[in-house]
């Protein structure tokens, strides 16, 4: 009796809380679960939209593999993109908060103010802002023929210098990890720089010596998710390039070409391919990421 | 042969001043001890001979030389933190070489150097571990074996022990003592604990405020201290102190009132009758019986406490005054007993109204 009564009220338990987590639920099984599982399947057949989906087997993946310039031209240009923009961006924003942890006065304001583009940063109408500063007549060409009477080329217009800008639009987008960088410089203890001047350790050698390593796990973690970002990158690409990836496809980053070829060539099941070797790619790099971590990264405990 | 010399040094953290004009000389080889309740200053001072923290005021000379605006590095002096600030990513043997390799000393004999002071220490056998690997007690040697290699004219500690377990403490305060004796350089030495104070220096200086308030040998602090807060601050259990008021001038010296006793001392001044002075005695030097020198009168025993070795009883006078003494052996008193107690003459210590010590 006693055990039965027990296991009812359990179960009715059990119950009353599953119920509370249905919304969660719910959401999380058609927009995540539902979609992921949709698109496996959907990599594996032709699809068109109109038609049902026919399957196909490896076919999507053998011919991004063998028959398709364009997915190493996007590969080509997402790597290029992560390659600088990571690296250029951690470098800088690590400058910025080893500058603002000197003591400065009115830190707060200098804080926000910096990490102001990281929150508008991603949005269309500040890529529409980047457009319009580097474009032929814009804001940059505007103060270079007035300072230095350098007529500059249309610097999103061309393509020799459009992917650049994209670059110079992630790394103006530094706010966060150098709030991050700067919660990390914080945790570094004052007596082990005091020990270091006592040790005759110059600036230089204190940062490079002791803040450095020290703030490996920061940089470490800034560094993946920054590397997971920028392969996902796409609004400010999306914008600038009106679409299209242009010109000629000097900006086709990998979800533009993803974006495309699904919503504008209606090939979804051929995207969903594509879809499935940009998951592929972020494991692999975050996964290395974590492997080569051991070998340069310092945990305290 | 004077080491290191204190001129006038003032430190000032805006408008306040927090050491007011310090002179002080160290001699080569000297343990000094720097004393004092916190907030005192003693750890500005020491930072400031450190190179740790600018010199508001006056001149800090090392070996004669004016060594105010000289980097830390350059002072031919070495710092054990109380944190041990040990490089946590750095191996023992890193931690150690770091400072000479920062001077550019060539591998050979920084390993000649780093092996040696591991031996001094016994930590050998750490080299090869990170911090994190380390007890607190190995990691206190790891500081001061960073400090060891860097052959320093001068050694600086800041309360280094006080991470460590009582035992322990004990323990690595006889190794300092040791380790002074076998490398003989001058060594400064900061902290609040005197039973530390007592047994490591050379020489004590206690510091209240920002000042000097009084600095001799560990002997001379506990047997003549300046003043009050002194004689309050050195020994343990602490000095009693017993509010007594001048009588008259006696042949013998001045007498003082103590509820229904009266006490005779010889005074270094002439006192006007009705002065209010405070008598001091030490708890360990309170006898029990009728044929004390200066009777205190009869002391109602509250509280016992029985440490095997020792006795100490708390308990009130006469007058209602708290007197603690300390007695040796287990004696058999009891809450509610009462004792007659009594302190011999030169064990007497008198201070007036200003805190000043009055008698010789």
């Amino acid at each position: 009796m006693m055990g039965r009564g027990l296991a009812g009220s359990g179960f009715r338990r059990q119950v009353a809380s599953y119920s509370f987590l249905i919304p969660w639920l719910i959401g999380f099984f058609a927009l995540t679960v539902g979609p992921i599982a949709t698109s496996i399947y959907l990599s594996f057949t032709d699809y068109g939209l109109m038609a049902p989906p026919q399957w196909i087997g490896m076919e999507n993946y053998i011919r991004i593999a063998s028959d398709d310039p364009r997915f190493w031209t996007a590969m080509n240009v997402t790597f290029t993109f992560v390659l600088l923009s990571v690296p250029l961006k951690l470098a800088f924003a690590l400058a910025v908060a080893v500058a603002l942890n000197k003591g400065l006065r009115g830190l707060a304001v200098f804080r926000a103010i910096f990490y102001l583009p990281s929150l508008l940063g991603g949005t269309v109408a500040i890529a529409f802002m980047w457009r319009q500063i580097f474009s032929r007549d814009g804001l940059l060409n505007r103060g270079l023929e007035y300072l230095f009477g350098y007529d500059g080329p249309g610097w999103v217009s061309s393509p020799s210098t459009a992917l650049y800008t994209l670059v110079l639009l992630a790394i103006w987008q530094f706010g966060s990890s150098m709030i991050i960088f700067l919660a990390g410089l914080r945790q570094i203890p004052q007596d082990m720089y005091e020990a270091a001047s006592i040790d005759g350790a110059s600036r230089a050698r204190q940062f490079f010596k002791i803040t450095l390593p020290l703030l490996t796990p920061v940089i470490f973690f800034n560094a993946v998710i920054q590397t997971i970002d920028a392969f996902k990158a796409f609004t400010s690409a999306f914008v600038i390039s009106g679409g299209d990836g242009g010109p000629i496809d000097s900006t086709l980053f990998y979800t533009l070409y993803l974006f495309q070829e699904a919503f504008v060539n209606l090939h979804i099941g051929y995207a969903s391919a594509l879809a499935w070797i940009l998951v592929i790619i972020i494991a692999f790099f975050t996964a290395l990421s974590f492997l080569s971590a051991r070998y340069w990264v310092h945990y305290d405990d | 042969m004077i080491n290191l010399a204190l001129k006038d040094v003032v430190k000032r953290f805006g408008a306040i001043e927090v050491i007011n004009g310090v002179n002080l000389e160290i001699n080569k080889g000297e343990f000094v001890v720097f004393v004092g309740p916190s907030g005192c200053g003693k750890s500005t001072l020491l930072r400031m001979i450190a190179g740790l923290e600018p010199i508001s005021g006056g001149e800090l000379v090392i070996d004669d030389a004016v060594v105010n605006n000289v980097p830390p590095s350059e002072r031919g002096i070495a710092m054990v933190f109380q944190s041990y600030a040990l490089y946590p990513h750095m191996s023992v043997y890193k931690n150690m070489a770091f400072g000479l390799e920062t001077a550019g000393l060539p591998r050979k004999d920084i390993k000649v150097r780093v092996e040696k002071a591991a031996d001094i220490l016994q930590i050998g056998h750490l080299l090869d571990r990170k911090p994190k690997a380390l007890s607190g007690g190995q990691r206190q040697r790891v500081a001061i074996g960073r400090a060891i290699v860097r052959e320093p004219n001068i050694f600086l500690f800041d309360e280094p022990l006080s991470n460590l377990d009582a035992e322990l403490r004990v323990q690595t305060r006889v190794e300092i003592a040791k380790l002074h004796k076998e490398i003989g350089a001058t060594m400064i030495y900061v902290t609040h604990d005197q039973v530390e104070a007592m047994t490591l220096a050379d020489r004590i200086v206690v510091l209240r405020s920002g000042n000097i308030e009084q600095c001799g040998r560990p002997l001379d602090l506990y047997n003549k201290p300046a003043n009050r807060f002194i004689a309050g601050f050195i020994g343990s259990p602490k000095m009693n102190f017993l509010d007594v008021t001048f009588s008259e001038r006696r042949p013998q010296g001045s007498a003082f009132a103590l509820a229904a006793a009266e006490i005779v001392l010889k005074t270094s001044e002439d006192i006007r009758s009705g002065t209010k002075a405070v008598l001091g005695v030490r708890p360990e030097h309170i006898t029990t019986g009728r044929e004390a020198d200066v009777k205190l009168g009869t002391l109602t025993v509250s509280h016992v406490e029985q440490l095997g070795g020792q006795t100490l009883a708390y308990g009130r006078l006469g007058d209602d005054q708290n007197l603690t003494i300390v007695l040796e052996g287990q004696r058999a008193i009891a809450a509610n007993d009462t004792l007659d107690v009594g302190i011999a003459h030169e064990h007497c210590h008198l201070f007036g109204e200003d805190g000043n010590r009055l008698n010789d």
